[in-house]
């Protein structure tokens, strides 16, 4: 422990204030699992949640298919990954904290420096937390509960709604997606739960916090959404975290179901910091009329591999994905989207915006599938990257496949770098260099800024400022 | 000594060949010269020189502001210090609204200049830039358009004349400021160079028309060819060129019309 810690410190203190929230705190776990991977440790986690036994089979046979499932061979490099060496469970707390006060003294810290206590002043609508394996703080505002709202971390969602939770969870991605949906199912813990009843309609976004804590650690939440008919939700999440010397995973599995009618807005701030392997299975179905958006905004990580998808099931149900990639020095980040018609009449728009500097490579995967029988499917898909010097790398890789004849499909892409003469015209203005490339970037991700809550529009374009100061002389 | 300074100024493009030759000009807070000249004499050049251009090299000669030489500094600084440039060929920046630019603008400006954070009140700026706009009759809803992105050309001049009344510049360098602009746009544009010129501004104004200088009064001009000033003289000078045009100045082109 404490050779880890020293580490900890010489690294921490490495960091000084490059990255703005590189500080941890000192660790005081009520339960940590051993490092590595095994039945044992799926068991364990398991028992130690009190699970009904069919999570705790889908949990082992999660694992046998991670197991089995070799890694892939496509998108980003995955070699550095150690999964021998990772925490799979972190319980923070003993039990889940109701207030503020309750919360341990180093947590509440590590959240007062990320804000959170303003945000909850900011914001009437629920502020759920996850710190760890484990959402210790969630708190839901009464007016919410009344609407029959549920808002809970997704253990207390089991725990509490147990048949509605069993009717969906796994079902819009299998435990079989993927490796990483795989490892996921096995090993969760956390993420949110969240039904929202028919005709329901919560005007103030739902937000929870990410964070990881620890050395070594995986942060494996599971997020559950279902959005009855005509109801309405806009679900934010934030991650940062600070450094550490070793690689992290970060392996998320979202699920969303939107009722016919129904609205689903989920908008993500990834701000990992650049040793986090950030891979992430997210989808929706819509049905009959209904809205699913994304917004996935990823600044941070090391490789994010990331493209949040939309099942078109019911007829003029509408998908958008809009997606922004920021890749730094030694960063990858391989985002996108992807919209499947199934319905006639459906419609869909992928927004995508990359930027790439200090050698960093963004780019833009998407699948775009219209099915047979899918008439009158309308799609658009657009990406834009913006290279900021010769080191860096952009890739454009959109897939499509349209099995039916009655379809208006676009594709639009461009390449463009910052030009002198823009750069030239906002310097004779007063603005520094940095200030003005950063001016540019801001400018070039607007489309998808403007669609952020305000707080998050201003936390974006400081990340981007941030980032643009360390890449100029 | 004058406010602008500049000594045998020498501009020559990166692949080495020289467009400017020598040119000296002095011109003080209040005073407004006329650079005129036909295409091709390198006005645009000594313009972009001025403010900073990466492209174009200094190659000899000072410009000293306020008896500092600019040379070495890039355009940020010459502008933190007052030197202003109104683009002939002004660029779009797309998803910067007009408002949030000025306002960063202002804020740099000021920073520099104070050595710290000094953002300028959100009232006091609002109070001017609708002020501003209003003198300069521009729309409101040109403030939250993106800078210049869909911009007419008269809608670019006149958002350059917005800069430039909201920056509040020492020495404002307008390049071919007429250019696409309709006679009442002109007469706009004319009346906003005149009220800030003063003790606070001097102002070089860089033309292929005579016209625009019936707008804003020079107390000198300049003839530009060929990368040096061939002629100079009193505002008479502009109505000598508006009657004559350039040959008068320009042996060559005498020449050439013989």
């Amino acid at each position: 422990m404490s050779s880890t810690e020293k580490t900890e410190t010489q690294v921490v203190a490495e960091i000084g204030a490059d990255y703005k929230y590189g500080f941890h705190e000192t660790e005081d776990y009520f339960f940590k699992s051993g490092r590595g991977l095994s039945r044992e440790i799926v068991e364990a986690i398991s028992e130690h949640k009190n699970e009904p036994d069919w999570m705790r089979k889908f949990r082992l046979k999660s694992l046998d298919y991670f197991m089995a499932r070799p890694l892939p061979t496509w998108g980003g490099d995955m070699s550095g990954i150690d999964f021998d060496n990772i925490f799979y469970y972190i319980r923070p707390t003993e039990k889940q904290a109701t207030s503020w006060e309750d919360l341990p003294p180093d947590i509440k810290n590590t959240w007062d420096r990320l804000g959170i206590p303003e945000a909850e002043r900011k914001f009437l609508a629920g502020v759920g937390a996850q710190y760890e394996s484990e959402v210790v703080y969630h708190k839901l505002q009464e007016d919410l509960e009344q609407k029959g709202v549920i808002f809970l971390d997704m253990d207390s969602g089991l725990r509490e709604h147990e048949e509605l939770v069993k009717q969906y969870f796994g079902t819009i991605i299998p435990q079989n997606d993927n490796k990483f949906a795989a490892l996921n199912s096995a090993v969760w813990s956390g993420g949110s739960f969240i039904y929202v009843p028919p005709g329901v309609s919560i005007e103030m976004p739902l937000q929870a916090y990410f964070r990881i804590n620890a050395e070594n650690m995986g942060q494996f939440e599971r997020t559950l959404i279902i959005v009855d008919e005509d109801a309405y939700v806009h679900y934010v999440e934030g991650c940062t975290a600070p450094i550490y010397s070793s690689d992290s995973l970060h392996s998320a599995v979202v699920e969303i179901i939107v009722k016919p009618r129904g609205r689903c807005r989920y908008t993500t701030i990834q701000n990992w910091s650049t040793n986090v392997y950030n891979l992430v299975t997210k989808r929706a179905v819509a049905y009959e009329d209904a809205t699913m958006e994304w917004v996935d905004g990823n600044l941070g990580s090391k490789l994010t591999m990331k493209y949040p998808a939309i099942w078109l099931m019911g007829e003029r149900a509408h998908g958008e994905v809009l997606s922004i990639a920021f890749a730094g020095a030694g960063q990858h980040q391989d985002a996108g989207g992807k919209c499947v018609h199934v319905a006639p009449n459906t419609t869909s728009v992928i927004t995508s915006k990359s930027i790439s500097k200090n050698g960093g490579r963004a780019g833009y995967r998407g699948l775009l599938e219209v099915g047979n029988g899918a008439h009158g499917a309308k799609s658009k898909v657009v990406c834009d990257a913006l290279i900021l010097d010769e080191e860096s790398r952009s890739d454009t890789y959109p897939y499509i496949r349209i099995d039916e004849n009655d379809v208006d499909i676009g594709h639009e892409a461009t390449v463009s770098k910052i030009g002198e003469e823009q750069l030239f015209y906002l310097m004779s203005r007063g603005l520094s260099e940095a200030e003005a490339s950063a001016m540019i970037v801001s400018g070039f991700v607007e489309p998808i800024t403007k669609e952020l809550p305000l707080e998050y529009a201003v936390e974006m374009n400081r990340l981007i400022q941030l980032q643009m100061e360390g890449s100029v002389g | 000594m004058a406010l602008l300074e500049i000594k045998n100024l020498h501009v020559a493009l990166e692949e080495g060949t020289e467009i400017v030759k020598g040119v000296d000009l002095a011109i003080d807070a209040g005073e407004v010269h006329a650079v005129m000249g036909p295409n091709g004499s390198g006005k645009s050049t000594l313009a972009y020189a001025l403010m900073g251009h990466p492209a174009y090299e200094i190659t000899d000669g000072e410009v000293l502001f306020d008896g500092d030489n600019l040379v070495e500094l890039g355009a940020d600084e010459r502008a933190q210090r007052g030197l202003f440039l109104a683009f002939q060929y002004p660029h779009a920046v797309p998803g910067v609204t007009v408002t949030n630019f000025l306002r960063s603008a202002i804020n740099s400006v000021r920073k520099a200049r104070a050595g710290k954070e000094d953002p300028i009140p959100i009232p006091e700026f609002r109070k001017d830039l609708l002020g501003k706009m209003e003198e300069l009759n521009v729309t409101r809803e040109l403030a939250s358009r993106y800078i210049n992105d869909g911009f007419s050309g008269g809608e670019r001049k006149k958002m350059e004349m917005l800069q430039l009344a909201m920056l509040k510049p020492r020495m404002a360098v307008l390049d071919e400021t007429d250019t696409g602009l309709d006679i009442d746009a002109l007469k706009v544009v004319g009346n906003a160079v005149n009220t800030l010129v003063g003790p606070e501004m001097g102002a070089l104004v860089i033309t292929h028309f005579p016209r625009v200088l019936q707008y804003i009064k020079p107390n000198f001009v300049h003839v530009f060819y060929d990368g040096k000033i061939v002629a100079e003289g009193g505002p008479e000078l502009a109505d000598t060129l508006e009657a004559d045009g350039y040959k008068a100045f320009i042996p060559d082109l005498a020449e050439a019309a013989a």
